[in-house]
């Protein structure tokens, strides 16, 4: 029993007040289950033969999170049910539905309604110490109202730029950066302005008619934020937005004292860090790179280049000479998710593996437009996953590799990221498709890919092009490949 | 600074610096259903919303918390929905092909 007290003495802190009244002690014992579920969760998606496990264990430390906090003492509950209702409406069925292209998009759209709930929380605080049915006024800590401040200028800030990036990924919005003369300056002082905003609040809490101020630059400041990103760094965007979302959750632990949202935050907030890491990297940029660099403005294309001339072939060329082959690496980009090609690129897959010759697909980390995007499309279509392999653990593999196709991928493959100092790309780890035997480029047109630069590959000589759209002349190839066993 | 502001900030750190370990061990294949299932967890902020629309210390208070409620939830119920679709896909080895090819 004393350690029930002790436990409920230190689930104080846990949950805001320190009676020690046995439904506290309930919802601090699920709490802490769900915090170990939580961490386990993530362990387990390490692998994909204990991912499912992983998911199922957050699923439980979920609910039991719920049970936890319903049982607080005098809630009513049909406002909450609203909100169960309403959520369950808006979030179900877009899991059912949603095309597995539509990632990106339900991704973004996800970061802004977490960071939604965090803002609300934070704005519904802030008001509860100046207005509430006791009628008297708690006034705040300076220490809580700072990190309130942040709490709703992050949270404010996400759900307005994961809005911007949905518009973006859903082709709403132009793709293109949307950019004005002065654009850094001016978004440095709107955002200096909500950080002004809340040192004032965390020094005078009673001011509140600093607190819509604040709601209002931070909501501005995400509009601004996102406008200049360009459609190839929605990956960096997207896991930086994660990381703001998990960090939002978390800063309301602080406020409430609830130490199970600040260890969930943390995890969220660690894993987005983590991505946009990695993002970077794999294009050799930094974060302010990424986010001021407005990087695949449309760049005024060196007039007057000389017209080099590219070898265009059909599918039934392709067919032939990947049939004499004994390795082909697909590498999948941007292009395959947009023309939907994943169940075409698997027939092609099957007909080449029944003969024999070893495919594997090399994935770059930024293909496509969130991390892991071509993973999932393709193991969508249901080609095994080993068979997908890391641009690091493949590049290896392309001197002895008898055709390299790109589909749909362009500047992960531009050999001028290696040698052309003077290329925007210059220093970006790629893939090494130009080092196969041949090459072989499915692509709509001569048109320079995103980020506006000439891709030298395709005027190789052991480079032919497949001009069209990726499911069609993916689904031509693998038509040729099926008649010509048939024979 | 308080106290209380410490301890939670020790959790804080260890909590990120945990994250951080077994994050890094996470396959890059599984990339996305990582951010989804995060996305997921992250949105453990529903038992604040919960508190703030079961009190109903103010209508504001009741109006936002019940927003805040949906909008958590929505990420819940979606994230661990998709996740699980998403990771029910990635397959190893299917069966061996029903009929060999023909030669």
């Amino acid at each position: 029993m004393y350690m029930l007290h002790t436990l409920a003495e230190t689930g104080g802190t846990l949950a805001g007040t320190g009676d020690a009244s046995l439904q506290k002690i309930f919802e601090i014992i699920t709490y802490i289950i769900a915090a170990v579920l939580f961490i386990l969760a993530l362990k387990w998606l390490s692998a994909p033969t204990t991912a499912r496990r992983g998911n199922f264990a957050g699923q439980i430390g979920m609910l039991l999170a719920i049970v936890g906090a319903l049982m607080g003492h005098g809630l009513s509950y049909q406002w909450i049910i609203v909100g169960f209702v309403l959520g369950a409406a808006i979030g179900a069925p877009m899991a059912i539905w949603m095309p597995m292209t539509a990632v990106p998009q339900r991704t973004a759209l996800s970061h802004a309604f977490g960071a939604l709930a965090a803002a609300l929380v934070g704005t519904a605080h802030y008001y509860l110490f100046f207005y509430n049915n006791t009628g008297l006024v708690e006034m705040p800590t300076h220490t809580n109202m700072a990190i309130l401040a942040v709490e709703v200028l992050l949270g404010s800030l996400t759900f307005t730029g994961s809005l911007m990036a949905f518009g973006k990924l859903q082709e709403i919005l132009p793709t293109r950066p949307m950019v004005f003369k002065g654009q850094n300056l001016f978004n440095f002082v709107i955002l200096g302005a909500a950080i002004a905003t809340g040192v004032a609040l965390a020094i005078f809490p009673d001011k509140t008619f600093l607190f819509p101020v604040l709601l209002g630059l931070a909501t501005l400041f995400g509009v601004l934020l996102i406008m200049p990103i360009g459609g190839a760094d929605m990956p960096t965007v997207i896991a930086l937005l994660n990381s703001y979302a998990g960090l939002s959750a978390s800063l309301m632990g602080f406020v409430l004292g609830n130490k199970l949202l600040i260890i969930a935050g943390a995890l969220d907030g660690a894993s987005g860090l983590i991505l946009s890491i990695v993002m970077c990297k794999a294009m050799n940029r930094s974060f302010t790179n990424v986010l001021f660099g407005a990087f695949g403005q449309v760049q005024t294309a060196a007039a007057g280049h000389e017209k080099k001339s590219v070898r265009s072939g059909t599918p039934e060329e392709a067919s032939q000479i990947m049939d004499a082959a004994q390795s082909i690496i697909v590498i999948p980009g941007y292009g395959m998710a947009v023309a939907q090609a994943q169940h075409k690129v698997r027939e092609m897959f099957d007909q080449l593996t029944k003969r024999g010759i070893d495919v594997k697909f090399a994935i770059h980390p930024v293909a496509g437009r969130m991390p892991g995007h071509m993973n999932v499309l393709l193991a969508e279509a249901e080609i095994p996953y080993d068979r997908l392999v890391e641009m690091d653990d493949i590049n290896g593999e392309f001197p002895q590799c008898d055709v390299a196709l790109v589909i749909g991928a362009n500047d992960v493959v531009n050999p001028a990221a290696r040698h052309d100092k003077s290329s925007p790309i210059f220093g970006m780890p790629i893939i090494d498709a130009d080092k196969a035997r041949t090459v072989m480029a499915i692509k709509r047109s001569m048109n320079p890919g995103f980020a506006g630069i000439e891709n030298e590959l395709y005027y190789a000589d052991n480079c032919m092009m497949l001009f069209g759209d990726a499911k069609a002349v993916v689904g031509g190839v693998a038509k040729e490949l099926a008649e010509s066993a048939a024979h | 600074m308080n106290l209380d502001f410490a301890n939670n900030l020790y959790v804080f750190v260890l909590a990120a610096f945990l994250g951080l370990e077994v994050i890094k061990r996470v396959s890059p294949m599984l990339h996305t259903p990582l951010m989804s299932l995060t996305n997921a967890i992250s949105a453990i902020s529903v038992v604040a919303a919960i508190q703030i629309a079961g009190e109903g210390r103010s209508t504001l208070a009741i109006i936002l918390g019940t927003l805040a409620v949906a909008a958590a939830f929505t990420n819940i119920v979606g994230g661990f929905m998709i996740t699980d679709r998403m990771l029910k896909m990635f397959k190893k080895r299917e069966a061996p092909a029903a009929a060999p090819a023909k030669h």
